[in-house]
């Protein structure tokens, strides 16, 4: 069931919308902010709500990458692969997070700590390699930074 | 050098305030505009300057507004495309996270401009602070009377909203970012009928770039000649560029449209890191073709880029250093771009993950000689009107000017069965 | 017109078209996969790419994707050039990379576009070298395979099921190079047009399950023109046999009925002729007899006995008339219900007394206004509601060709229209599926529907009493409704049979004729319960309860019933005493029930697909079907056997009638309605070029082998004396008229797509003209006499519910829920109540509530409705498990526990 809290939220969102469906969405974004991530259950709640079919929904949700349909660790490492952060060296911090942490590209640590994601461009060429965990955007990282990075997520 | 749209952004990029941004000139153009000059004067002033959009691909601004039906059916829609996700471009988020009143004071006026009353600022989900100080703005834009019904007593409605996408670069395209605003898988659609009859939810819809925006409120206050002073070059106004790869300086800076590649390279980037050499450059963002050293002094503006042979995009510069390897940079790309597809026509669909393939055999050191060919063949392919969109022809620019100027590199992977610079 | 230029050569054209439906119709070979002429463009796949060039002095042109431009006046461009040529190979060749390559054990193979299509661009060497992409499959229920590998990525599947037919359950997944079309989840697809996804997916990814079980290729069949028998609309089939069974149906293009395609009652609900229960052996007494002493004895009995025959909604015109004539006009009774014979008598007199005309199912696709009174069509003339599905678009897409949006450019049409609508009213008992796209719903007993009838009919026209006790809301409705159809250019109002209300259909036609009054285009369409229930009150005869006191009374003994179920027409306990009465019973059909059990000789009739005939749909229009392969020995067409004994006894009139065409042609000579039966499709001894029309492809193969098992030397092929069409691959080669059509092919297109060369136009008619003749138009000259019978407003009893029939497609037809697909999708019996009248009762659902209907007792678990009105209860029509009960009718509720 979606909570009050969800209901309400997606509420406001479908109120800027001329199409309740418009604001499907966003309607996703809010359960996994509040859920993390959408399962299939979840996914259908949601269509429920916004009167959708699960398909139709999950249409949506499974064409953007940031929309996750199977489940992640607590924190999300978003690691940018693009050309700016490839010229700058993003490979030794990629094989460095995936000996330190245990696991592949799309993988979550067996504690639910961590899910790596490869993904493009964070839009800060200037200060490559770059790399986001949940919403903090980490600039110019460097090899030895990354312990101490990893080290403020628990 | 005047830089109007980045003077007032501090060190430490924090965003200016309504009360700041007010201080320093902010909002005078929406009040000149709301004592009584008509939309049309503002689409005139806007095509007299020869702004040109900002955001790629260059089209005219003041033009592609009169598209615009000019009738008082409503809604209509003004979207900021604040999507910016082409690979090496960074130049949005300064202007976003630092300067949030100047985007929306940019889209109060474009609104007005083709009578919007609807206006949504369709930022990149990565964007964070960004989203933070635009979601601040907008509502002190709406307590002080900028936006909402009748603004500043002058008959105007306008409403905006904030909407962070969930990623995919194809929301960068205007069209399949009206899609996703819709809450839709973000496909292209087809053109025509253009957005500006039949965009968001069928509506007219003018999609702006953040930087296009931003030189609205300054077009309107200081007039066209004065923007078309501000270039070097018969494309008028300044430009954001940027430079990353492997400077002294990475960074971006808002110069006269027309700069050479060299000034920026070598005076704003601070050249190349000790011990590297230029090879080569994308203009652009990751959808230009290359520039070499033989382009460094062509002046960075849309017409003389073009002329050699590529697209002053975004301006955001990539650099490619000889200690790089351009097999292993375009690789990169192609793969980028395969991802990205949408997946709805076939020769992208099909085509780029078959180059992404191609291109990392050759880097791994299994390239065949007809791979070359095949990489030809699919420049020519994916290349412009035979794709539904534009996301595959970029996606060759890069390829078919590497193979061009690079080519014995290439060579090289395919005769060594390795990649030369492992 | 306009001016074509095509590789340098000049065309006139109709100017608007796309280019590539003019350069198909035109007869070029144009590669194309995600464009159908029911869907639009959209340009996906980028396959139907050609060159265009500013004018005679551009010799380098540029590539476009001919779905995706209009053709203009002047316009040049070339198909043959060598880029374009290239690039279209090239598409394939991306196609490929992942395509599986498995064609050997595809079910499309030989009849795959993908196929088809990958031959015409001469793509043929492999150049990508890497691994192919693989998917999960899914399974999608009874109806449809899906083997997603063979996927590319067309985008036509989501577009026909989603866009085109309403449903909610497949779409694309993903993107990238890993889109997905399926379900969120494993399970049935649910829209009633499924099945068309194995016609309109152009490779093997969606294909029909049910073939699969007896599977044959498309080559191998052998084909014939027929017609659906499973609901009133007549959707024009291909049966396709081999071994002595029905593989498979497909739809058999018609631009007036069934355009593209046809719902999965139609399409799947052919099992019941391979079923192993089906009569197929003549009994005596429960006894085997054989053919020739079955009609020595019949006509024994029949010479001594006071005879009287009883006739079929569900057989031909010319069984039916056969046995008319064979027991006498005076001796021959319809079969249906006494009720229901009313009710198509009605039908027939307000199409052809009244002024509105009736739409073709084309027609009411185009209209622009729609009003359901009284039915849901979706249940009961399924594609109907898929043309009214269509119906809702067009005041929009009006709107998109003033913005200078062609209608053919889906894309660019469905975010111009989004969630836009034309007007589409629904007055029915309960929910409907079509009430999603409704512009509003009125839930009502089928007397408040009519009453809501009656009053919008008075707002059209004043002449027409009002309606008195009217509710506010009500009247303003109404008011709503009258003011949008008097808005309309072409409204159509739709009503029908299965609300079993006279004033309902009544009310519709008031509607009908007080618009057409000022609007000439204004179109009724009324549905009816069976294939032929129209032909049947057409060719007449008495009533089913006089037959019934007919024997009771000793004015027969004796009585012959064809291809009916009189259990499924008749209160049981009444048709037991009856057969129990007649001293003989003779019963010809191909199907088992419960009239056959009783019958004292039974004799195996064909099933359509064994049989010639004519049928006459809802809108009067007299369809011919042929035999898809000869009748199994003993088993013969129903005509046929009344032929056979009819010589044996001598019938003066029938004495000298041998084959089809004599039947058919008695029948335009005695029943002055059906005149002209016997013209709508060439006679036995038509032929082109002196040649048969084969039943067979050309590639047909294993000919002389198929029954080596059972004799080495190839049998001779039968002979069919009642059409020109042969038994064999031999005959013409070219395209057989419009009202003989066996199979699409052409050469290169061994597909389904090969329709494009059959037509005059893409997506318009038929070379030579649509099929079948229309019996039934309206009376433009006379002065309408508009119903007055207005019905009391209905109020709850208590202690009672006023059940009404609810329809189901998949059960309340009596023969396609005999089929295994079908019979997996058939509901459990229930019963309907209102959600108070639940409360009231303090039953929750699931509960078995146990009630009365004329003395007799049901006992069924309940289901609680919101929309059926309070104080109705509905129970679902015709199911297998259920007797026939004379709806509607008041339920007395047992056992109530409330105050």
């Amino acid at each position: 069931m979606l909570t009050i809290e969800e209901k309400n939220e997606i509420e406001k969102a479908i109120s800027v919308m001329p199409v309740r469906k418009s604001a499907c969405i966003e309607a996703l974004k809010i359960v996994q902010h509040h859920r993390r991530w959408i399962s299939d259950e979840t996914l259908k709640e949601v269509a429920v709500y916004m009167e959708m079919s699960p398909e139709e929904l999950d249409s949506v949700a499974t064409f953007y990458n940031l929309l996750f349909r199977k489940p992640v660790g607590r924190h999300i490492i978003l690691l940018c692969d693009s050309i700016s952060c490839w010229i700058m060296g993003y490979d030794q911090i990629r094989n460095h997070l995936i000996e330190k942490l245990g696991i592949q590209y799309g993988g979550t640590t067996p504690d639910d700590r961590f899910t790596l994601l490869p993904n493009c461009c964070l839009g800060t060429c200037d200060t490559a390699p770059a790399l986001m965990i949940d919403n903090d955007l980490y600039k110019n990282v460097t090899l030895e930074q990354l312990d101490e990075i990893l080290n403020k997520y628990s | 050098m005047e830089k109007p749209l980045t003077e007032h952004i501090r060190e430490d990029r924090r965003p200016l305030s309504l009360k700041e941004y007010e201080k320093v000139g902010g909002y005078e153009a929406v009040r000149k505009v709301m004592k009584g000059l008509s939309p049309k004067s503002i689409i005139d002033v806007v095509k007299e300057s020869n702004l040109r959009g900002r955001g790629g691909a260059g089209f005219a601004t003041g033009l592609k507004w009169s598209f615009v039906p000019q009738n008082n059916s409503k809604p209509k829609y003004l979207i900021c495309n604040a999507d910016e996700m082409e690979p090496g471009t960074f130049k949005d988020r300064i202007l976003l996270e630092s300067t949030p009143h100047q985007v929306i004071e940019g889209m109060i006026l474009s609104a007005f401009a083709i009578q919007a009353d609807q206006s949504f600022v369709f930022l990149r989900w990565a964007y964070k602070t960004a989203a933070k100080a635009i979601d601040e703005a907008i509502h002190e834009a709406y307590a002080a009377g900028y936006l909402g019904k009748n603004i500043l007593g002058a008959g105007y409605d306008l409403d905006m909203h904030l909407h962070t996408g969930v990623g995919r670069y194809m929301c960068g395209e205007e069209t399949a970012l009206l899609n996703s605003l819709e809450g839709k898988r973000a496909t292209p659609r087809a053109k025509p009928p253009f957005p500006q009859v039949s965009g968001l939810f069928g509506k007219p819809t003018i999609v702006n770039n953040v930087e296009t925006l931003c030189n609205i409120p300054h077009i309107i206050n200081k007039g066209s000649d004065w923007f078309r002073t501000l270039s070097l070059t018969p494309d008028t106004g300044t430009k954001i560029y940027g430079v990353s790869g492997k400077v002294k300086k990475p960074g971006a800076w808002e110069l006269p449209l027309g700069v050479t590649l060299r000034e920026l390279i070598e005076e704003h980037a601070g050249g190349m890191l000790d011990g590297l050499k230029f090879k080569g450059a994308l203009p652009g963002g990751a959808s230009t073709d290359f520039l070499v050293e033989e382009h460094l002094d062509v002046k960075m503006d849309y017409t003389s880029v073009a002329a050699a042979g590529s697209r002053l995009g975004t301006g955001t510069l990539i650099i490619l250093d000889d200690k790089t390897c351009p097999v292993g940079f375009v690789q990169n790309l192609e793969y980028f771009f395969a991802q990205e597809s949408c997946g709805f026509c076939t020769p992208c669909r099909e085509g780029l993950p078959w180059v992404s393939k191609i291109l990392s055999s050759i880097d791994e050191g299994v390239g065949r000689e007809e791979d070359l060919k095949l990489l030809e063949f699919h420049t020519k392919y994916l290349g412009p009107g035979n794709t539904f969109c534009a996301l595959a022809p970029g996606a060759m620019a890069p390829l078919q000017s590497a193979m061009k100027y690079f080519r014995k590199d290439f060579e090289q992977h395919i005769h060594e069965q390795k990649c030369p610079w492992n | 017109m306009a001016t074509l230029y095509i590789d340098d050569k000049p065309y006139e054209v109709k100017p608007g078209k796309n280019v590539l439906e003019t350069c198909l119709a035109l007869g070029f070979n144009l590669p194309y996969f995600c464009w159908h002429p029911s869907l639009g463009s959209i340009g996906a796949c980028r396959q139907c790419a050609i060159k265009v060039f500013k004018n005679e002095e551009d010799k380098t042109g540029r590539i476009i994707m001919s779905c995706m431009e209009p053709v203009l006046d002047k316009q040049r461009i070339s198909i043959s050039d060598s880029e374009a040529t290239a690039f279209r190979a090239n598409v394939i060749e991306s196609l490929m990379t992942n395509h599986p390559h498995d064609c050997a054990v595809c079910d499309e193979g030989g009849s795959c576009h993908l196929q088809d299509m990958t031959v015409m661009t001469g793509h043929a060497y492999r150049r990508y070298q890497y691994k192919k992409r693989t998917y999960q499959n899914q399974n999608l229920g009874p109806f449809i395979n899906h083997e997603m590998n063979r996927c590319i990525q067309c985008y036509r599947c989501v577009r026909f099921y989603r866009d085109y037919a309403g449903g909610h359950d497949l779409e694309a997944f993903a993107s990238k190079n890993h889109v997905y079309f399926g379900r969120h989840e494993d399970g049935t697809l649910e829209n009633e047009f499924s099945g068309n996804l194995a016609e309109v997916c152009p490779t093997g990814v969606f294909t029909d399950k049910t073939l699969k079980t007896h599977y044959t290729r498309k080559w191998d069949l052998t084909m014939a023109p027929s017609v659906c028998h499973h609901c009133s609309l007549g959707c024009n089939i291909i049966a396709g046999e081999r071994y002595g069974g029905l593989r498979a149906i497909t739809s058999r293009y018609h631009g007036d009925v069934n355009g593209y395609f046809l719902c999965d009652r139609g399409r799947f609900g052919y099992e019941f002729t391979n079923a192993p229960d089906r009569v197929r052996q003549p009994l005596m007494g429960q006894q085997p007899a054989d053919a020739e002493k079955i009609v020595q004895e019949v006509s024994q009995i029949i010479t001594s006995s006071k005879v009287i025959g009883i006739g079929s909604p569900r057989a031909s015109l010319e069984s039916n008339f056969a046995l008319k004539a064979f027991v006498g006009a005076d001796n021959f009774y319809h079969g249906v219900s006494d009720d229901e014979h009313e009710l198509a008598l009605l039908v027939i007199k307000i199409l052809k007394e009244g002024p509105a005309r009736t739409p073709s199912m084309r027609e009411v696709e185009k209209a622009d206004a729609v009003f359901i009174l009284g039915e849901d069509l979706t249940n009961t003339a399924p594609m109907m509601a898929l043309a009214v599905r269509q119906s809702v678009r067009q005041e929009p897409i009006e709107q998109i060709t003033q913005a200078s949006i062609p209608a053919w450019h889906d894309a660019a049409a469905r975010e111009f229209i989004q969630e836009k609508r034309g007007p589409l009213f629904i007055a029915t008992v309960n929910t409907t599926k079509l009430d999603e796209i409704a512009t509003e719903t009125y839930r009502a007993a089928p007397d408040d529907l009519a009453r809501l009838g009656y009053a919008i009919a008075n707002l059209l026209d004043n002449s027409i009493p009002p309606v008195k006790n009217l509710s506010n809301d009500l009247q303003q409705l109404a008011q709503r409704m009258a003011t949008a159809l008097k808005r309309a250019r072409r409204p159509v109002i739709i009503s029908g049979m299965s609300s079993d209300c006279a004033t309902v259909i009544k009310a519709a036609a008031n509607v009908a004729w007080a618009l057409h009054k000022n609007n000439t285009q204004a179109g009724i369409v009324l549905t009816l319960p069976e294939c032929n229930s129209m032909g049947l009150a057409m060719m007449g005869g008495h009533r089913l309860h006089s037959a019934v006191n007919a024997v009771i009374n000793g004015h027969a003994d004796t009585v012959i019933i064809i291809e009916n179920d009189l259990f499924r027409h008749n209160k049981n306990d009444q048709v037991e005493k009856f057969l129990e009465r007649a001293k003989h019973v003779i019963v010809l059909d191909h199907t088992p029930h419960r009239t056959s059990q009783k019958a004292s000789v039974l004799i195996p009739a064909g099933t359509f697909a064994e049989s010639d005939g004519t049928l006459v749909n809802n809108e009067g229009r007299a369809q011919r079907f042929f035999q898809v392969h000869e009748c199994p020995s003993p088993v013969q067409e129903s005509w046929r056997w009344l032929l056979q004994i009819a010589r044996e006894i001598k019938h003066e009139q029938m004495k000298d009638w041998k084959n089809f065409q004599d039947v058919s042609h008695a029948v335009s000579l005695a029943e002055p309605l059906l005149k002209g039966i016997d013209e709508i499709a060439p006679p036995p001894d038509f032929r082109i070029a002196g040649q048969k029309i084969p039943r067979e492809p050309h590639r047909y193969s294993g000919r002389t082998a198929m029954l080596a098992n059972i004799h080495v030397s190839e049998e001779k092929p039968p002979e069919d004396p009642d059409s020109p069409l042969s038994y064999t691959m031999e005959g013409f080669r070219g395209q057989a008229p419009s009202s003989m059509i066996p199979f699409f092919w052409s050469p290169g297109w061994n597909s389904v797509q090969s329709i494009n060369k059959y037509q005059e136009e893409i997506g318009g008619s038929l070379r030579g003209g649509n099929p079948g003749l229309r019996l039934l138009e309206p009376n433009i000259h006379g002065v309408t006499k508009y119903f007055t019978d207005l019905p009391e407003i209905f109020i709850p009893m208590k202690d009672h519910i006023w059940m009404v029939s609810l329809h189901h497609i998949f059960g309340s037809e009596e023969l396609s829920a005999r089929g295994a697909a079908i019979a997996k999708r058939v509901p459990k019996s229930y019963v309907m109540i209102n959600v108070q009248d639940a409360a009231d009762l303090n039953i929750t659902s699931g509960t078995v509530l146990e009630f009365e209907i004329t003395r007799q007792v049901y006992r069924l678990p309940v289901e609680i409705s919101t929309s059926i009105p309070k104080g109705v209860g509905g129970m679902p029509y015709g199911l297998p498990d259920l007797p026939f009960i004379d709806l509607p009718a008041w339920a007395i509720l047992k056992n109530t526990s409330h105050g």
